[in-house]
């Protein structure tokens, strides 16, 4: 399917009709999802209301980093294969990704403040996520920064390929150091912890985030790829 | 000779006839001077806090010799003929990171002994202290050559490659931070060994890569 899309024609046909149908998708699991989880789901037995921001937190965090996995195997992808669409797509998610762990970041620090009593910690979680927050804003500074676009696109892809040494940093942070952040709870060996009636509301957001990210990722590359149309008619036009 | 020895040769005569260690340490000690100015007079919480400060100065002075690192050989076509060598590009990107270590990074671990002085550190830590800054140092450099290859073509890039390559200077530093506590030294200094020997694995690879790019 990859291959069938690398032709830029054949992708904009086919983005034209799955970027809005994605974008619905995210807005009425984004419909069942919220309220669910804010009225309709169990309170913490500790936390009371307050758990109920774990909905928005839980799901910005797994994406953030499913985001930059992504932005790994398109980078690999187009060194290998000099597939011709696989840096457009790394380029298209870095500022999805990035706003999503900007929303981990935030959440969590607004959750943190009422239980844990300090809005930050300089803890193994934490630090983690933060520096894969700003590893994301160093890939998009590096694309901004280089003229020749090829040139740009292959440097691109080495930095997100180094960078993703962090991923399983984060994820096992919370096991390998002792840490203020809760562990994990869900994708862990023996099963999820988690109970049905928590877990039903935090999918749905998770689908929701991930069709979410799916349409705004579209959305980028059929910009991208209409500005490259603009700057080559330009460029014909300035020729003749 | 073969071309990691001509390439070390030749990056530690220009680093000498260039001033040598002599601006980053100055850097280094200046970057010093300003953590008491910052902290205030309370000579208690400068014995707590202060000794891990002196990495921030070590990383800002490594981070200084960065940018130019690869842009000049970029511009002078030297790139071009290390390209052309029979010796594969890692080992001659190898070799200016090791001659960079031993012109700037070992004077910069010999440095953070009165630096770690003035920042109110026991002299029973001293060499710990040392010891873990030319580490560090290793493995600020090692991660510094992917930085450096990734921006060499855009001018003024030192913040850009600050913005890069800060995220993986976060690892040298915690530990060092705390052989410069004094928590868990020998634990620490065995974390650092890994860091500056995987940044030094990893790291000329990713640059040579990055360098091939640059040079079309």
């Amino acid at each position: 399917m990859f291959a069938f899309l690398a032709n830029p024609a054949r992708f904009m046909a086919f983005s034209a009709w799955a970027a809005p149908v994605l974008f619905a998708g995210a807005l009425i699991l984004f419909a069942v999802g919220i309220p669910w989880a804010l009225f309709y789901s169990p309170p913490d037995y500790q936390m009371g209301d307050t758990a109920r921001i774990m909905y928005v937190h839980v799901p910005a965090a797994w994406w953030s980093m499913g985001v930059f996995a992504f932005m790994a195997g398109a980078s690999f992808v187009s060194l290998v294969w000099r597939h011709v669409l696989a840096d457009v797509a790394a380029r298209a998610a870095a500022p999805v990704g990035a706003v999503f762990a900007g929303v981990c970041l935030i959440t969590g620090s607004l959750w943190g403040a009422p239980t844990w009593g300090t809005w930050w910690e300089w803890d193994g979680r934490m630090t983690s996520m933060l520096v894969l927050f700003v590893t994301y804003l160093g890939y998009i500074a590096l694309w901004s920064s280089i003229e020749d676009e090829e040139r740009a696109a292959r440097l691109a892809a080495i930095l997100c390929l180094v960078g993703a040494i962090n991923l399983p940093i984060v994820k096992f942070s919370v096991d390998w150091w002792s840490t203020l952040h809760q562990p994990a709870s869900i994708m862990r060996s023996g099963g999820s912890g988690i109970h049905p009636t928590m877990l039903g509301p935090l999918l749905t957001m998770a689908g929701a985030y991930l069709l979410l990210f799916g349409a705004l990722t579209l959305m980028n590359m059929r910009a991208a790829i209409f500005r490259r149309r603009v700057e080559n008619a330009a460029l014909r036009k300035a020729q003749s | 000779m073969s071309a990691f020895a001509v390439t070390f040769r030749r990056e530690l005569a220009l680093l000498w006839s260039g001033g040598g260690a002599v601006a980053p340490l100055g850097y280094f000690f200046g970057a010093t001077m300003l953590v008491p100015l910052a902290m205030g007079p309370d000579r208690a919480l400068l014995e707590t806090a202060g000794p891990p400060l002196v990495w921030i100065a070590a990383a800002l002075a490594v981070l200084a010799m960065l940018e130019r690192l690869f842009q000049s050989d970029l511009e002078d076509g030297s790139l071009d003929q290390m390209l052309l060598s029979p010796s594969p590009l890692e080992f001659i990107v190898l070799a200016k990171g090791a001659a960079l270590w031993v012109g700037v990074g070992l004077p910069l671990a010999l440095a953070g002994a009165p630096a770690a002085i003035a920042l109110q550190a026991p002299v029973e830590r001293l060499p710990a202290i040392v010891l873990s800054l030319a580490l560090g140092a290793a493995a600020f450099i090692g991660v510094g050559l992917v930085g450096a290859a990734l921006t060499a073509s855009v001018k003024r890039g030192g913040v850009l490659i600050a913005l890069i390559v800060l995220p993986f200077f976060a690892p040298p530093i915690i530990f060092g931070a705390a052989v410069a506590s004094g928590e868990d030294v020998a634990a620490a200094l065995s974390i650092l060994a890994g860091c500056a020997l995987g940044a030094a694995a990893v790291g000329p690879i990713a640059a040579a890569a990055a360098l091939r790019l640059q040079a079309e």
